[in-house]
């Protein structure tokens, strides 16, 4: 994965809403999710490297945090579901195993 | 993609060596040492991590409502989506939802947690699959409710690419 380019998080959802519309975002990120269970060529166990968590808040607030397994597939989608109460911006932050962390961020204005 | 590597790729998800797919070709003996040598979570597996999750909490069947395919042909990208029937108010909402293979070698595939900002307890993901297996789901509620639902996918291209 050293080799690999940095995972390039990617985030759809409207820009604009009406004050306490429920909301369907769609997030993707690319990344190979090293299961762990692998074995290379030689025969060697390739290191388990995924992102471990996917985290999402609003103005700050919590709004849903999910822990992936190693089950989960290669460049990881994930779509649920928001409500925006006011104008602000939501923050999504994907941990990886090795520590770092990929930030997308999405304003919202309602309106 | 070069070549080395797209043989790494054929062994996905599973711990199958080439080696024990020869030993499968070799005989019954071999063939049950082959298998027996796939590390797996096997149904029991499932239980016990429920059981140290929940402890001996009564688990009820309804709410979630789990859309998985029945057939899937690619083991390395099954969808996964799930919806739980509540209000999600701040009194009265999911506060986890938990999904397990059986067939896999790690039993927890993922774990999401909600927030009364969350509208609806549900989401969709992509998962791998090793092999023909049951998916449980098992929720947890605000009140400590604990919910469950199963579903058996059929996989017809593994994660061990076999």
């Amino acid at each position: 994965m050293a080799d690999t380019p940095k995972p390039t998080p990617r985030v759809r959802m409207p820009a604009t809403a009406k004050a306490g519309e429920v909301i369907e975002v769609k997030t993707l990120i690319s990344h190979e999710m090293e299961s762990g269970q692998r074995k290379d060529a030689s025969g060697q166990t390739v290191p388990r490297r995924i992102i471990k968590q996917f985290t999402v808040t609003f103005n700050g607030r919590e709004v849903m945090k999910a822990d992936w397994g190693s089950a989960v597939s290669a460049n990881p989608y994930q779509s649920f579901f928001v409500r925006v109460p006011e104008t602000g911006t939501f923050e999504f932050s994907w941990l990886d195993d090795d520590g770092s962390v990929y930030k997308a961020e999405q304003k919202v204005t309602v309106g | 993609m070069s070549l080395p590597q797209s043989s790494v790729e054929h062994s996905a998800v599973c711990v199958r060596s080439r080696r024990d797919l020869f030993k499968l070709a070799l005989g019954t003996s071999a063939a049950l040492l082959g298998f027996s040598t796939l590390a797996s979570a096997a149904p029991e597996a499932v239980v016990a991590e429920i059981k140290t999750m929940f402890g001996d909490k009564k688990l009820l069947d309804g709410k979630i409502k789990l859309d998985l395919p029945t057939i899937a042909e690619n083991g390395l990208v099954v969808p996964l989506a799930f919806e739980v029937e509540s209000p999600m108010t701040d009194k009265d909402y999911v506060k986890a939802i938990h999904f397990f293979a059986e067939g896999n070698p790690n039993p927890l595939v993922a774990s999401f947690m909600f927030t009364s900002l969350s509208p609806k307890a549900a989401a969709a993901i992509r998962i791998r699959l090793a092999t023909t297996q049951n998916i449980i789901a098992v929720a947890e509620m605000s009140n400590g409710e604990i919910y469950t639902a199963r579903k058996e996918v059929k996989v017809t291209i593994g994660g061990c690419g076999g």
